[in-house]
């Protein structure tokens, strides 16, 4: 009998869970000390474990295949199946998920001492949840994945979070809200009219032309707070700035990237003609993102927030990718994602770097940081060279395959999606530049900056995995495209052919 | 032994050198740092000057593409790592290597006092390294990773004296108008990617011809196609050769230290552009609208950068603007049609304005890190093998030679060929003979700044030391806009104060001598040795196809056939200037400081730039401020947050205390209040469902 590889790999981190709750009620309160520690190794055997496992996956996984594989199919109670299988876009979501968990554990090593335990379990339940959004293969259980995994996040920035932190939690519940529940209305529907909540299934049933405008405005409004997209994306720099590093390096990594994987999951292949109508509505809307929010970008004061809107542009190259209707934008747009969990991963732990250092994330405060520490400089250039999209970093890739996307698209208004785009490339670096030069150039004027000290050899290895990673897949995006490659080619096949195009 | 590893060692030595002495230059210090990236330079160099034999005159006349890794592939957007091997990518790549390696070494003496010298030597040949990479792409892939990795190195370099304050906005200011380069660039691939469905120049040239005369869609418009293609692309090497409208990072860009400025900002990143322009002959010789605006552009660049370069006081500008207006030229020569000439001034030019800058930088350094011309005078005496190198240079640059026997240093020979061919095109092109009158009025102007910086520096009274001081005050007449700042950082120098104290000029090492004797020998030669295989009537075995010529363009043989008075206008005009700055600098001496204090109109016009930094700032740095505040506190805070979640907070306030106090509540609440909510749904569905 086969092992239920995705099984293991979305459950193992209940394990860890499981054995720190152990902890917890077996400990006498005198070992406190021991059940932080204790904590902490738990949770990062635990994740290793997990992405010992996405890589075995990896390893097995047939890239010629355009299909779900590593099927596992269950009955549970009421009529409800258990379907788990993944395709080439959603395995490379569930190895970035377990690649940056490990990251995430570590980075809270030190920077968390408060209800150290709790925020292991909380790490960990949020690990399943989203490796389960990306493995689950029926409807009913992506939502209570997709659902559930709000829970540990609002925890963890309600809990550990900073001084905002109930109106950003606020926030970012209210927005949520709005698109869960239309999004629930909606999945109630198409199992009623389908008679089934199998996603293979529904790929293929044909809904009627006029009901998929309103499924598809449905997920919208879910995948669109998700991702996020423009006009509803003020949620994300406040809880961006409230969260935890380790927060900040989930919600940017992976939780933005349930929209995009929900728009190429459900938008495209269920609700083609519904896609194509609104393509135009989302290049506006993303080419709107890209604009607005660099230019908001440019002018903060916070790091974390600045790089919170940069996400928000660097997303809009995504979706305007996804509904390009051609090969180059969803390859790109795939990448796009994977190679944004990387680096704005990583620049949110720049930014934890010298916030756990100073306690502060004001631009102004700082400034001639390479006078003390050069290594971080050097880590820093990169990664802002990453956002930037400089050739030979993964940035470029992704957005230089998206605009050629939009560029081609069948719509119409590609040309001009492509020209305003392409804007962005120019604002991405006045922001960041000028962010890097704020920061890092110059003398160090402020006293309290005198003693700070360049990455200790954790940091060290926290940042070289994510170094190599946005390096590799730069000079090789081989390794991204060749596995999204027949997955992506069916998808749009799949799509043109629906929509009549 | 095998030519592909050959053409390896030779592209990723230079990269070899930057990761050792950029990863562990702390740890094996200094001098091994300096060693490892000079001595790796010089390998890339002798194999350099090897591929250009075999291609010329060897082996290897077959055009060639080695393979190495796949890079960016979906669909027919198709993209390797190779490396292009044909006359265009052999010159480049002897130009880029051999200035490269003898800045390397020069570098030695100049940065000599510099702390941090494994993380200079590691960026310059990073830079050559990428420059590499754009020279020998065989797509639009690779040739966008050079592109924007010596945007990159020369980022780093400009603001390697990261303590400046103006360093820094110069090399923000170099990424980002080079950004905007970029942003038609990448506009013109993607162009040409949906025209012709690949984006290899190898497969792509061919098909051109068949889409002359075509429109292509963009936008709301119709355009010719092959002419928006080629515009597209132009924009990207307007940025990256500055030219005018994206010609303002490049006088910032002289914040970097000098041996920078001699590499790259004059003898071959800012000629990426032409090189590109070149390269693409096959798509540009099928645009004609296209080549009317690089015609142009270069012309009025050309002239624009002239006269503000006869206006500076700091040397370093002077050469910056001078290399501008150099460009300029190569851009109008290319712009009708005569690619050939382009790329020999691309490649005399790179010699002998590598020399002035270094022969600069040794100026600089005698003056213990002095850089305004008003501060020198007299200098002949103390640097006489610096002077003698940079009084070549000018004689290379402003083209001096003896007509009818046609014999004279590199400049005289490019700078002919380039006029010859705008008058030739002239024609049938009217902005030919436009290219022409600007050239050669160009030609005078450029002969009056260089000897004017010649003068001014070398000869007339000393006005350094302690007895100068008095004699000149007029800084004043200067708008305060304008950002220079004199004087590097001189880390071994603090003792003097700000530089010239008590001491003599020096000269300067031998590590930085030998550069200059060297390239004084290639601004002298590289004219009469090359002017048959670039121009001359060797060209088509020379280039072999390399370049492509259209069956209607023969201006090249035509330039070869043109009244005697064409020929010698440029000769004359640059006599003239050198006889006005003679009259100015030497003869009355003082007498351009006095008009400069009158500060006329025409002066201060020219003195601030034409205003164009003033004017970007004002329309684009302020206004992007602008846009930025607006969409923020009036996009974001009060109008999304004001009518969503603060609004529905406001709301929710109003039904009462209860709920209200929800808003302050603990987090809890709100996860407890959705997980019921959304059970409660789930199960009224799944119950609705199952029945």
């Amino acid at each position: 009998m086969m092992i239920p590889i995705l099984s293991a790999i979305t459950f193992t981190p209940l394990i860890g869970v499981l054995v720190i709750l152990a902890m917890r009620v077996f400990a006498k309160p005198a070992d406190a000390e021991a059940v932080k520690r204790g904590s902490r190794w738990v949770a990062l055997i635990t994740t290793l474990a997990t992405l010992a496992l996405a890589i075995v996956m990896m390893a097995g996984f047939d890239s010629a295949n355009p299909g779900f594989q590593f099927n596992e199919t269950a009955p549970l109670f009421a009529g409800l199946n258990y379907r788990m299988g993944v395709d080439g876009i959603s395995v490379l979501f569930v190895l970035l998920t377990a690649f940056l968990m490990p990251i995430c554990i570590a980075a809270s090593w030190d920077s968390i001492q408060d209800r150290v335990a709790e925020y292991m379990i909380a790490f960990l339940v949020l690990e399943v949840t989203m490796i389960g959004v990306f493995c689950t293969l029926d409807l009913v259980l992506f939502y209570s994945f997709f659902e559930f995994g709000l829970i540990p996040m609002f925890l963890i920035i309600g809990i550990w979070g900073g001084k905002n932190k109930v109106y950003a939690a606020y926030k970012f519940f209210l927005y949520t809200l709005l698109g869960s529940v239309l999004m629930l209305a909606a999945i109630l529907l198409m199992a009623s009219i389908a008679k089934t909540t199998s996603i293979p299934e529904l790929m293929n049933y044909k809904f009627a032309p006029g009901l998929q405008i309103w499924l598809w405005l449905a997920f919208f409004a879910s995948f669109a707070v998700k991702m996020p997209m423009w006009p509803v994306h003020t949620w994300l720099p406040d809880a961006h700035v409230e969260a935890p590093t380790a927060g900040s390096v989930i919600l940017a990594g992976i939780l933005l990237k349930m929209g995009g994987y929900g728009f190429l999951r459900f938008s495209l292949p269920m609700f083609p003609h519904a896609s194509a109508v609104f393509a135009p509505l989302i290049f506006g809307m993303s080419v709107i993102a890209i604009i607005y929010t660099s230019l908001v970008a440019f002018r903060q004061t916070d790091i974390k927030k600045l790089i919170a809107y940069s996400s928000v542009a660097h997303m809009g190259f995504v979706t305007m990718g996804i509904f390009s209707g051609n090969l180059l934008g969803v390859q790109g747009a795939v990448f796009q994602m994977i190679s944004h969990g990387l680096i704005s991963g990583a620049l949110f732990l720049c930014v934890g770097v010298v916030y756990d250092r100073m306690h502060t994330r004001e631009i102004a405060f700082y400034g001639g940081l390479v006078n003390r520490m050069p290594w971080y400089a050097a880590v820093f250039m990169l990664f802002t060279m990453g956002n930037v999209g400089l050739p030979a970093t993964s940035g470029f890739v992704g957005e230089i395959l998206t605009m050629t996307g939009a560029y081609g698209a069948q719509w119409g208004s590609g040309t001009w999606t492509a020209l305003f785009a392409a804007t962005g490339v120019i604002l991405s670096a006045v922001y960041a530049l000028t962010l890097y030069r704020r920061v890092v150039f110059g003398e160090i004027v402020n006293a309290k900056l005198a003693a700070i000290t360049d990455l200790n050899w954790r940091e060290v290895a926290i940042f070289t995995p994510l170094i190599l990673g946005t390096l590799a897949l730069g000079v090789y995006p081989h390794f991204v495209l060749g596995v999204t490659q027949a997955a992506a080619e069916r998808l749009v096949d799949t799509w043109r052919a629906a929509a009549g195009g | 032994m095998d030519k592909q590893l050959l053409l390896i060692i030779f592209l990723s030595s230079p990269l070899l050198g930057a990761l050792i002495a950029g990863l562990s230059g702390r740890r094996i210090g200094d001098k091994a740092s300096m060693a490892v990236t000079t001595g790796l330079l010089f390998l890339s160099c002798a194999l350099a000057w090897n591929t250009f034999y075999q291609v010329t005159w060897g082996s290897w006349s077959e055009r060639f593409t080695v393979e190495l890794l796949p890079f960016i592939n979906v669909g027919d957007f198709q993209s390797a790592w190779s490396i292009r091997v044909d006359t265009l990518s052999a010159v480049m790549g002897i130009v880029v290597t051999t200035v490269s390696a003898l800045v390397h070494l020069y570098s030695w003496g100049y940065m000599s006092d510099d702390p941090d010298k494994p993380r200079f030597f590691a960026y310059l040949s990073l830079f050559t390294f990428a420059m590499l990479m754009l020279v020998n792409a065989a797509d639009f892939m690779q040739l966008f990773f050079g592109w924007e990795g010596v945007g990159l190195a020369s980022y780093l370099l400009i603001g390697f004296w990261f303590k400046k304050p103006t360093a820094g906005a110069a090399a923000i200011k170099a990424f980002v108008v080079n950004r905007v380069g970029d942003f038609g660039f990448a506009l013109g691939i993607m162009t040409v990617f949906w025209m012709f469905h690949t984006i290899r120049f190898e497969t792509l040239f061919p098909l051109i011809a068949a889409k002359a005369g075509t429109t292509w869609h963009f936008a709301a418009w119709n355009f010719s196609a092959l002419d928006l293609a080629g515009f597209f692309l132009f924009i990207g090497a307007m940025g990256k050769s500055a030219q005018f409208f994206l010609h303002t990072w490049l006088p910032d860009a002289m914040e970097g230290p000098t041996p920078v400025s001699a590499l790259i900002h004059a003898a071959t990143m800012v000629t990426a552009g032409v090189y590109m322009v070149c390269l693409l002959s096959p798509l540009y010789e099928y645009a004609p609208n296209a080549r009317g605006v690089i015609i142009l552009i270069g012309a009025v660049t050309s002239l624009f950068a002239a006269t503000v370069g006869m206006m500076q006081n700091d040397i370093k500008r002077v050469i910056a603007y001078s290399t501008c207006s150099q460009l300029g030229y190569m851009f109008f020569a290319a712009g009708v049609g005569a690619y050939q000439s382009a790329m020999f001034h691309l490649f005399t030019h790179a010699f002998f304005k590598a020399l002035l800058f270094l022969g600069a930088g040794s100026v600089i350094h005698a003056m213990h890190h002095e850089q305004d011309m008003r501060k020198m005078g007299g200098l002949w005496k103390y640097i006489k093998i610096t002077f003698v190198a940079m009084t070549i240079g000018n004689i290379a640059i402003t083209g001096l030679g003896i007509p009818f026997v046609d014999w004279g240093f590199a400049g005289f020979y490019s700078k002919d060929s380039m006029l010859g061919v705008a008058f030739a095109a002239g024609a049938t092109q009217p902005l030919g003979y436009f290219a022409w009158v600007v050239g050669v009025f160009v030609a005078g102007l450029t002969s009056y700044y260089s000897w004017r910086l010649a003068f001014f520096t070398f000869n007339g009274h000393a006005r350094w030391g302690h007895d100068a001081h008095d004699a000149h005050g007029h800084d004043d007449h200067a708008s305060h806009a304008q950002v220079e700042t004199h004087g590097e950082p001189d880390a071994g120098h603090d003792d003097h104060g700000h530089g010239h104290g008590d001491h003599k000029p020096h000269e300067s090492p031998w590590t930085m001598l030998v550069p200059l004797i060297v390239l004084s020998i290639g601004a002298i030669a590289s004219g009469f040795a090359f002017v048959h295989y670039f121009v001359g009537s060797g060209q088509e075995a020379f280039w072999k196809g390399a370049i492509f010529t259209g069956a209607n363009n023969h201006v090249l043989e035509q330039s070869e056939h043109l009244p005697v008075w064409v020929g010698l206008a440029p000769l004359t005009a640059a006599i003239l200037g050198l006889l006005v700055a003679a009259y100015v600098y030497l003869w009355r001496e003082g007498l351009g400081a006095k008009l400069a204090a009158r500060g006329g109109p025409l002066y201060t016009f020219f003195y601030n730039k034409w205003y164009f930094d003033e004017l970007y700032q004002v329309v684009f740095v302020n206004g992007a401020k602008a846009l930025g505040d607006v969409f923020w506190k009036q996009g974001d805070q009060k109008t999304i947050d004001g009518l969503g979640p603060n609004g529905v907070s406001w709301l929710m306030g109003q039904f009462g205390k209860g709920l209200g106090r929800l808003q302050t509540g603990y987090i809890y609440t709100y996860a407890f209040v959705m997980l019921i909510g959304v059970a409660g749904l789930v199960t009224f569905a799944l119950m609705a469902w199952v029945r």
